[in-house]
């Protein structure tokens, strides 16, 4: 499929795809066997000016958008998408400072964070609020120049990991889920510390964390947007990142698609290799056909939320869902196509499996997110009555 | 700290063929690469950079063609990049390599540390650094593993040895090679590739730099290949026979023989 790609997208994908094939394919079996977080990989990005893409030119950024950072992911998903989720969880801490950041808090954060310098986590999960965010119950009280926060955040993408974390906390509870904000918080700051780290069933090289917030002090100046803005910060962020997860999705399927190809030319049952069987030709060709599919709904998805469409909600939830269910569906054949080998830890495909399963819960599960697109639908539908 | 890397454009695989009548290298139908072991100079260059501020300015004395390498250097992190090329320099062996070299470099005259890989893929004799540095009469540390410290108008380095490493200081500015245990390469940058497209690759010749054209190319070239081939590897022992001082006798003329 051609997607007309600038002279610098281009360039992007391949520097991308270069990271992943020299630097991330002869590591990820250690890193998901070992639960260790990729710190040379983020490096190798880091060098390779991938932090940059969707930074803006003034703060030391590519200025490019969704779409090509949708290109970069997934690059790096084909060969590890748990590499891919901790560089995408990236662009979800930094985004609610790119949304609503003043410009002095760009000023401070946005080139650190282009240059890779500091990874960023956005924390808003908590254990008493899940698909139902409106039940955190992290409080941020005003005292003075600063707001005092209280609570525990869970499941947080690079935790302890990141060094810059945007925080969704209550400032005024009475008010429910119109009284959230959203804070920057530096690691470091007293009274902030992480709790436990989560042993997973996939994508195991990504750090998923509880974040601790004891009469942690924060400066005011580090309120992004309004007081009241939390949900809507949120909800926004949300919006332009989902694409992202429909990226490592697309890179995730790619590579168990290519890995099943291979392994079914090579294998031989009955004098011939199981790719000359048609039952297996079938499985192949819908998980190409299903693959290319969701390619096609995740970028344009991305051009759309970057050409400043408006009501992005419903089509960042289509593109999230669409090829999350089909990376699923997809990992889960090529393990069918590779039969008992694939189940076994010698060859990607079964890691493949377990890291795919993720991505149709977080950033919204996909029975959240079909609430939010049948709710979209059936709006019009009464606008239009 | 101003640091220039010498580097040289080579024939991209391992896999070297001679022309047994010219006794050089056959250069045809290969694809060019910048020589793997200049790769861990220019990163250790722009690591220096990194580290102390900087610039890093990389040279490569070769045909037109060179500028290739040299760009790549650029989206590497080299901040300049300047090709050496003239007529006067084809043929040129390593003696006159490093006479062109000096000759730029002392052109540059604002430089610190000057760093060159330890050898190149196709000639493979490790001599441009050193013959640099007595030229340009600096210091000259070879095989260096890692750089400990440096400062103002000093520099201790970690040099390899067989058995282990030496520490040895020097004042600046000095030549050094370096060998691929000092780093891991980085691959190219988004913003150096983009700027390598673009940036200006000036040309020196030989009128630029001042080099005496009777010093330089074949005709500066003392070096002759008389002939090209794997050394044998052979293992003979002999034990010497009779009295401790007849043994010693024996030896000296041994010895004798092959000196
Ligand atoms: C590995 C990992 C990383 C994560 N990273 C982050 C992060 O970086 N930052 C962050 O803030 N959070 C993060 N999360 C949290 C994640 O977003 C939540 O787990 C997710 O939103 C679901 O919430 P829950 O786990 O509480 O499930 P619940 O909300 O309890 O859902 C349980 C089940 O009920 C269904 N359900 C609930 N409500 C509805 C409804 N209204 N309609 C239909 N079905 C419904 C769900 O689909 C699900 O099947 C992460 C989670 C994991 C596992």
């Amino acid at each position: 499929m051609e997607y007309f790609l600038t002279e610098q997208q281009e360039l992007i994908r391949s520097l991308a795809r270069r990271v992943a094939e020299e630097r991330i394919l002869p590591l990820r079996a250690e890193l998901d066997e070992k639960e260790e977080f990729p710190w040379a990989i983020m490096k190798d990005l880091a060098d390779a000016d991938l932090f940059r893409i969707f930074i803006p030119e003034k703060y030391d950024g590519l200025g490019e958008g969704v779409f090509t950072l949708c290109l970069a992911v997934e690059e790096l998903s084909r060969a590890c998408s748990g590499v891919a989720v901790t560089y995408a969880s990236n662009a979800l801490g930094a985004m609610p400072i790119l949304l609503y950041g003043s410009d002095e808090q760009k000023q401070k954060y946005l080139p650190n964070i282009a240059s890779g310098a500091r990874l960023t986590a956005f924390g808003l999960t908590e254990p008493t609020a899940g698909s139902d965010a409106g039940g955190i119950r992290t409080t941020a009280i005003r005292d003075g120049d600063e707001y005092i926060l209280n609570g525990t955040k869970h499941f947080i993408t690079n935790g302890g990991e990141a060094e810059i974390y945007t925080v969704i906390a209550l400032t005024d509870p009475s008010r429910g889920s119109r009284g959230a904000s959203a804070f920057i918080v530096e690691k470091g700051t007293p009274g902030f510390t992480f709790g436990k780290k989560e042993k997973k069933m996939g994508i195991r090289t990504s750090a998923t964390r509880e974040l601790v917030f004891h009469n942690c002090h924060v400066p005011k100046e580090n309120l992004l947007g309004r007081e009241g803005s939390g949900f809507i910060v949120t909800m926004r962020t949300l919006d332009s990142t989902r694409p992202g997860v429909g990226a490592v999705a697309v890179g995730l399927a790619q590579g168990a698609l290519e890995a099943a190809v291979a392994y079914a030319q090579q294998r031989e049952q009955f004098g011939h290799p199981v790719s000359a069987i048609q039952a297996v030709q079938h499985m192949l060709a819908n998980m190409a056909m299903e693959l290319e599919a969701a390619r096609a709904l995740v970028y344009a998805t991305a051009k759309t939320i970057d050409s400043g469409a408006k009501n992005i909600s419903e089509i960042g939830a289509m593109a999230k869902v669409f090829a999350t269910d089909m990376a699923m569906k997809v990992t889960t054949d090529a393990v069918q196509v590779f039969g008992g080998p694939g189940y076994m830890r010698d060859y990607p495909v079964e890691k493949m499996m377990r890291d795919a399963k993720i991505n149709q819960i977080y950033e919204g599960t996909n029975q959240v997110l079909r609430n939010v697109i049948a709710l979209e639908l059936l709006k019009r539908k009464a606008l239009r009555d | 700290m101003n640091i220039v890397v010498c580097i040289k454009q080579v024939p991209g695989t391992t896999d070297i063929k001679i022309d047994p009548e010219t006794n050089t290298l056959v250069r045809e139908g290969v694809e060019s690469i910048v020589n793997p072991f200049d790769a861990y100079a220019l990163e250790e260059g722009v690591r220096l950079k990194e580290r102390c501020g900087g610039k890093v300015t990389a040279i490569s004395m070769g045909p037109p063609q060179a500028e290739q390498a040299l760009r790549e250097t650029i989206s590497l992190g080299a901040d300049e990049a300047i090709l050496l090329s003239d007529r006067a320099f084809a043929g040129s062996d390593t003696w006159a390599t490093s006479y062109v070299l000096s000759k730029a470099i002392s052109k540059i005259a604002d430089y610190d540390v000057i760093i060159c890989g330890r050898q190149t893929l196709d000639g493979d004799t490790g001599q441009v650094g050193p013959e640099l540095a007595e030229m340009l009469e600096i210091p000259f540390v070879a095989y260096v593993s890692k750089i400990e410290e440096i400062t103002e108008g000093y520099m201790k380095v970690q040099r390899m040895v067989e058995e282990g490493y030496e520490v040895i200081e020097m004042p600046l500015p000095a030549v050094i090679t370096v060998v691929k245990e000092i780093n891991v390469p980085r691959l190219p940058s988004i913003r150096g590739t983009m700027k390598s497209k673009t940036a200006e690759v000036p040309v020196w010749t030989a009128e630029d730099i001042g080099v005496d054209a009777n010093k330089a190319g074949i005709a500066g070239s003392p070096t002759r290949v008389v002939k090209i081939f794997f050394p044998q590897r052979t293992h003979k022992s002999e034990m010497l026979q009779g009295n401790l001082e007849e043994q010693i006798d024996q030896l000296l003329e041994k010895l004798e023989e092959i000196i």
